[in-house]
């Protein structure tokens, strides 16, 4: 089982309470670790919260010298021009919000329903050089996406799924699989066998088992498995900027970073699409905040 | 759990105890035919966007192809190989990359390392603590290359802005040559800290406590508890963090294009932004691959580093 990071089992060196010399120190030295990890914390944070500060700032303040922390006049104008356009309608950034929503969803609904039943027969049967497989599947998503984009280019550009979002889908999907499976293999492993032996000796079909019973019994991983495969879609730049262009296919990372294009940045703008754009990550990752480790390294390490 | 077994429990059973060896045979044979229908579409999507690509890219390697020019491409077998593994130009940009890397990834080590420690002291609001920690690891490379570059702006970034009033000078951090593979190195450790520090606190946390009780009574020094028990205990997870970050370092494209694109003059080319330069600038498309190919083996020596340390941490 991953860990969980709100479980707090207290593992620092036993304190010595008998003698009160020794307390003391332990206090002082208590007080300092929490100021270090405040200070720690606050700079880590910081970009963050000037991001936030940033989006909902009048551009005046925006580039204000010296920079304005607390007392600058609010405004929700930013938030608005990146969904209204300046003549009305909707904006670029939103119709590219709406792509990554497509992109990132149903690339996630095909890992997840090609890496699961993958994951269970691996982790059921005795497959042929199943080690050497797993290892395989897991080091095509090493591959720098740089290199991986060269050729990818040039096989859509033959079959026409350049600049789709087809195209994107189905590389997002090829690089969800592999996670997929070793997040997914790690779930069903938890699953004992046995209730698929017992079913079957039912009467139930290995297939029938897998889908009565430990399917049920796998939901809640395989909805963390696909809350982390929508985040790394979602987040995904290199391909979506090598492999479309035009603005209706477009997904949100790379319209975002052609706000800097010109020659003056509109940074109130970009902070608010980027507000936009990671807050709804931050609410996923929250909710498969117990499965961050095994996430977060491709489902390799889990504890 | 009783609910979900049928209550069909004599006949089938009784039929299967019956004739022991058919059923059985041909049981097999079906799971083997459903590991293979299971486990081949996932398979065959790999082998169509993974495998086929790098094998196409291992055959223009070969070739003068170029994706602009067009026309039939001309074997010119190990010369674009040669190309590059002479070219001073890449060596150069294999230096830059290994300054980042390394000091990237030693910088998050220490760093991660130490805030983990900290928390792991902490009895109470460590949950909250480590959930703030870990927001810059969750955005895209794309924000958080878009904000550190509003950020390090020599003009009105924040950070002149508060080195000013400091009553320091104002740095150009991303137009001077010197400055800039530093800036790009802090903003990836601002990213990628919380990612060693995520498995480094539950390396922590695993350390039996009884071990630190044991040595308490020992009246061990704490400096002696942390090299004897918390070190050799947490190193091999931190191991993995590590080749695992290197690895992503090595890979790096997005943090570089957002927040340089390469500049000022070359001094943030890394290996995987100069591949971009030649195959989607230049459009030497076989340079391009023969430059990749070598890059994937890099990679591949690296994950195998990564996978043979990760099964031994399973087998203990």
């Amino acid at each position: 089982m991953a860990v969980s990071v709100d479980e707090v089992v207290p593992t620092g060196p036993v304190r010595d309470h008998t003698r009160p010399a020794r307390r003391l120190g332990g206090r002082g030295r208590s007080v300092l670790e929490v100021a270090l990890l405040t200070v720690l914390a606050v700079v880590m944070l910081f970009p963050a919260l000037w991001m936030i500060e940033t989006s909902i700032k009048e551009n005046r303040d925006v580039y204000a010298i010296p920079a304005k922390f607390f007392d600058f006049k609010v405004t929700m104008d930013h938030f608005k021009d990146v969904f209204v356009a300046s003549g009305g309608g909707r904006s670029a950034l939103s119709v590219s919000f709406l792509n990554s929503v497509v992109v990132a969803g149903v690339s996630t609904v095909l890992a997840t329903v090609l890496g699961v039943p993958a994951a269970w027969a691996y982790s059921r049967f005795g497959v042929k050089a199943k080690k050497d497989q797993l290892f395989f599947i897991l080091s095509t998503r090493f591959m720098p996406p740089v290199v991986v984009v060269i050729p990818i280019f040039l096989m859509y550009r033959q079959v026409g799924l350049i600049d789709s979002k087809l195209g994107l889908i189905l590389i997002y999907a090829a690089f969800n699989v592999p996670f997929t499976i070793w997040m997914m293999k790690g779930f069903v492993d938890e699953v004992p066998a046995e209730y698929e032996d017992a079913a079957m000796l039912d009467g139930y079909t290995r297939l029938q088992a897998f889908w009565r019973f430990t399917l049920p019994l796998l939901l809640p991983g395989i909805a963390a498995t696909a809350v982390f495969a929508l985040i790394f879609s979602w987040n995904e730049f290199v391909f979506a900027i090598f492999l479309t262009s035009s603005d209706d296919v477009r997904t949100a990372p790379p319209a975002i970073a052609g706000l800097i294009g010109g020659t003056t940045v509109d940074w109130g703008l970009v902070a608010a699409a980027s507000v936009v754009f990671a807050l709804p990550v931050l609410v996923f990752a929250y909710l498969v905040r117990k499965h961050l480790i095994a996430g977060v390294t491709l489902g390799a390490v889990r504890r | 759990m009783s609910d979900l077994v049928p209550l069909t429990t004599d006949h089938p059973g009784q039929v299967a105890s019956a004739t022991p060896p058919a059923p059985g045979r041909s049981r097999r044979l079906s799971d083997r035919w459903l590991a293979v229908g299971f486990i081949s579409p996932a398979l065959l999507l790999l082998l169509a966007m993974s495998v086929f690509p790098l094998l196409w890219a291992l055959y223009l390697s070969f070739t003068d192809y170029s994706a602009t020019r067009g026309g039939p491409a001309q074997f010119v077998w190990f010369e674009n190989y040669t190309a590059i593994l002479t070219s001073a130009q890449v060596h150069l940009r294999a230096l830059t990359t290994l300054i980042y890397v390394v000091g990237a990834v030693t910088l998050q080590t220490v760093l991660g390392f130490a805030i983990a420690y900290l928390i792991s002291r902490r009895t109470h609001g460590r949950g909250l603590l480590t959930t703030l920690f870990l927001v810059p690891m969750m955005l895209s490379p794309v924000v958080v290359g878009l904000f550190w570059r509003f950020m390090l702006d020599a003009q009105f970034g924040v950070i002149n802005s508060m080195l000013g009033s400091l009553g320091l000078g104002q740095v150009e951090w991303l137009t001077r040559q010197q400055t800039a593979l530093i800036s790009l190195i802090v903003v990836d450790t601002w990213q990628w800290t919380p990612f060693i520090m995520l498995i480094a606190l539950a390396g922590l946390t695993a350390v039996p406590k009884y071990l630190y009780e044991a040595a308490s009574i020992d009246r061990a020094s704490e400096w002696f508890r942390f090299r004897t028990i918390t070190l050799p205990l947490v190193w091999p997870l931190l191991l993995i963090a590590v080749l695992f970050r290197a690895i992503e370092a090595f890979r790096l494209f997005d943090l570089v294009y957002i927040l340089t694109s390469g500049g000022p003059g070359v001094s943030t080319e890394t290996l995987s932004f100069h591949v971009y330069k030649v195959a989607f600038l230049g459009f030497n498309t076989g340079t391009a691959s023969a430059y990749g190919i070598l890059m994937v083996l890099v990679v591949i020596v690296l994950t195998q580093l990564y996978l043979r340390y990760l099964n031994k941490l399973k087998e203990d």
